[in-house]
């Protein structure tokens, strides 16, 4: 049964660290990129004090990094990377090894906007730019998540019905910079919960030997690999949800597939990543008060995605807003609207599914922002033609 | 000289407090932030604080922020409307507008040698209720080093009532006890305590 533990004053980056030092993996590379460099700074310091057994690769690059946590995983280890933005793009061609391998790697990713122009604030670009690398994707909304997420994604990535890599996502500065409360589990509960690593074919087994990422050409397996890799996501499912109900014995937190807000009766909804949560559970309960119908989904299993939940929940709601904090140029919306709407295709009736970018590069994001995109909705929900086309939060008007 | 009266001017506290700091690279803006936030902690309150995040320079203007709250803090949005302001560089006065968004009655604390009514004709600042503090001065009697951010928390403290100077006192001891030698410590609690004696109200 749960244990009430003391709340620590934390950033989102040492949550990340703690939740590593208490995972104790046998092999970390990283290499440190704002604004994750925080974690791997903490770790390297625990490696170095000996508070945890882990061998600690330094790299030159994020591609070296993803490089030595892919031949670790191989050999055998319980293996750990971190990254942010730029960082996790350059290891974008061994995301797909690292998947199509099935190494169980759990990997901190903390959101930051991908380059250009430059910048080092929050938006979600670089994770949602790799939904489609293999890898299961849980995005976090504040520090508890930022730990819990961890301690759940070594789990989930080891289960013999999954064998996939896990990407664990913390707003960038918003949550990893800020300081925050954590309440931690006790180590030996950790090690409890998350168990020995069972290594499957190591390549360093060498009574057993085995091949690794051979060629697998025309007239080999490589379409069998693929159809595998999707069927291990669609097991990740329930695998996602028993780790998580397991986690709440442990913990008392239960976190489902996906976290809704006052949605029983709603009409109309947000659906909502990351940190953004927050202000937009406030602006719902403004909006109730009013006597307004409103409610919200905040995202937390992106990769597999949940559509058969989101369309229990969102099915019965006149109109979705779904707010975007990366782009997909070219699209009808940004990457979660194209996957809330595609979830929403086979209800009827079918909501209406607005598109909302905001927070590109960090731009803050305010209550009344929230607001107004709640008002879209409102009228959308009366109006006869709905513009679908994209709207933007906290757009500077005068200047585009 | 009239110092501030707790009594008289602890502000009436709403659930949620926020409050904006104001420094310059160096000054230790962001550690006091932290320091707000974590004392709240310990005095069992809801707790954040984050800089507003850019480029790192000694001496450019920066900004934080802390929350303080009897429920859990769930947004993570820049405090648009603080109820308390913390300058920790006068010069910034004239530079930055600190009480951008600040409503009528809030607070504004200045790290300033002079008496309230003096800086508010220099800075012809209208409307919210001003406090100095001469928090330089006083760290440099204090500690041996010109950074304003401890006196500046215990001005804060008295103008604001969050929380009794004991609690902060203590954090002090224990946390920077962790940290420095029994001279800075003690030293930072001497800044700490002097800045809640001589803090000025209008």
């Amino acid at each position: 049964m749960a244990t009430v533990a003391p709340i620590l004053a934390v950033t989102g980056n040492e949550a990340v660290a703690e939740a590593m030092r208490q995972i104790n993996p046998d092999v970390v590379a990283a290499y440190p990129i704002t604004p994750q460099t925080e974690i791997v700074q903490i770790f390297a310091q625990y490696v170095a004090d000996g508070k945890v057994d882990t061998e600690f690769i330094t790299v030159e690059s994020e591609h070296s990094a993803m490089s030595a946590v892919i031949g670790s995983a191989a050999g055998g280890a319980r293996t750990m990377t971190a990254t942010s933005s730029q960082g996790l793009a350059l290891m974008w061609e061994l995301l797909h090894v690292a998947s199509g391998y099935r190494l169980p790697i759990v990997m901190a990713n903390v959101n930051r906007a991908l380059s250009g122009p430059i910048n080092i604030h929050c938006d979600h670009s670089d994770s949602m730019g790799c939904r489609d690398t293999g890898w299961i994707q849980i995005y976090g909304e504040a520090h508890q998540e930022a730990y819990d997420n961890h301690l759940m994604a070594v789990r989930i990535a080891e289960h013999p019905e999954v064998r996939t890599p896990v990407m664990t996502m913390t707003d960038g500065f918003i949550v990893s910079g800020a300081i925050g409360p954590l309440q931690e589990l006790e180590t030996e509960q950790v090690q409890e919960f998350i168990g020995p690593f069972t290594a499957i074919n190591p390549l360093l087994d060498s009574a057993h030997p085995v091949t690794v990422g051979p060629f697998d050409g025309l007239h080999g397996w490589f379409f069998e690999h693929k159809a595998a890799q999707q069927q291990a996501m669609d097991r990740a499912l329930e695998v996602v949800d028993d780790v998580a109900r397991e986690y709440a014995e442990l913990s008392g937190r239960r976190y489902d597939l996906l976290d809704p807000y006052r949605m029983d009766d709603a009409e109309i909804a947000i659906v909502v990543v990351g940190s953004t949560a927050g202000a937009t559970r406030m602006v719902v309960d403004k909006l109730r008060s009013q006597g307004v119908k409103a409610g919200m989904i905040r995202v937390r299993l992106f990769r597999p995605f949940p559509h058969a939940e989101y369309a229990k929940l969102l099915g019965r709601c006149r109109v979705v807003g779904v707010l975007d904090r990366a782009e997909s140029f070219g699209a009808q919306g940004g990457p979660l609207f194209l996957e809330v709407r595609t979830a929403l295709y086979d209800c009827d009736p079918r909501p209406k599914v607005l598109p909302f970018i905001y927070g590109l590069g960090g731009r803050d994001i305010f209550p009344d922002n929230i607001e107004e995109a709640f008002a879209a909705l409102r009228k959308a929900a009366s109006a006869k033609k709905v513009d679908t086309r994209r709207r933007y939060l906290n757009l500077r008007k005068d200047e585009v | 000289m009239k110092t501030a009266s707790p009594s008289k001017d602890a502000t009436q506290l709403p659930a949620l407090t926020e409050i904006r700091w104001h420094g310059r690279g160096g000054q230790g803006a962001v550690t006091a932030a932290k320091m707000v936030a974590e004392v709240a902690l310990g005095q069992h309150k809801h707790f954040q604080a984050f800089p507003e995040y850019g480029p790192e320079r000694s001496g450019a203007p920066i900004v934080a922020f802390t929350r303080i709250s009897d429920d859990p803090i769930q947004i993570f949005s820049g405090v648009e409307h603080p109820q308390i302001v913390a300058v920790l560089d006068p010069t910034l006065l004239g530079i930055v507008d600190v009480t951008k968004g600040a409503p009528d009655d809030a607070v504004v604390l200045v790290n300033s040698d002079l008496p309230p009514a003096k800086l508010r004709a220099k800075a012809k600042m209208k409307g919210r209720r001003l406090y100095t503090v001469a928090a330089t001065r006083i760290a440099v009697e204090t500690i041996g080093r010109s950074i304003p951010n401890t006196p500046m928390v215990g001005a804060l403290v008295r103008v604001s009532g969050l929380f009794p100077l004991e609690s902060v006192v203590e954090f002090l001891r224990a946390e920077f006890g962790k940290k420095f030698p029994p001279k800075v410590v003690e030293g930072n609690v001497a800044a700490l305590t002097r800045a809640y004696q001589e803090v000025q109200g209008e």
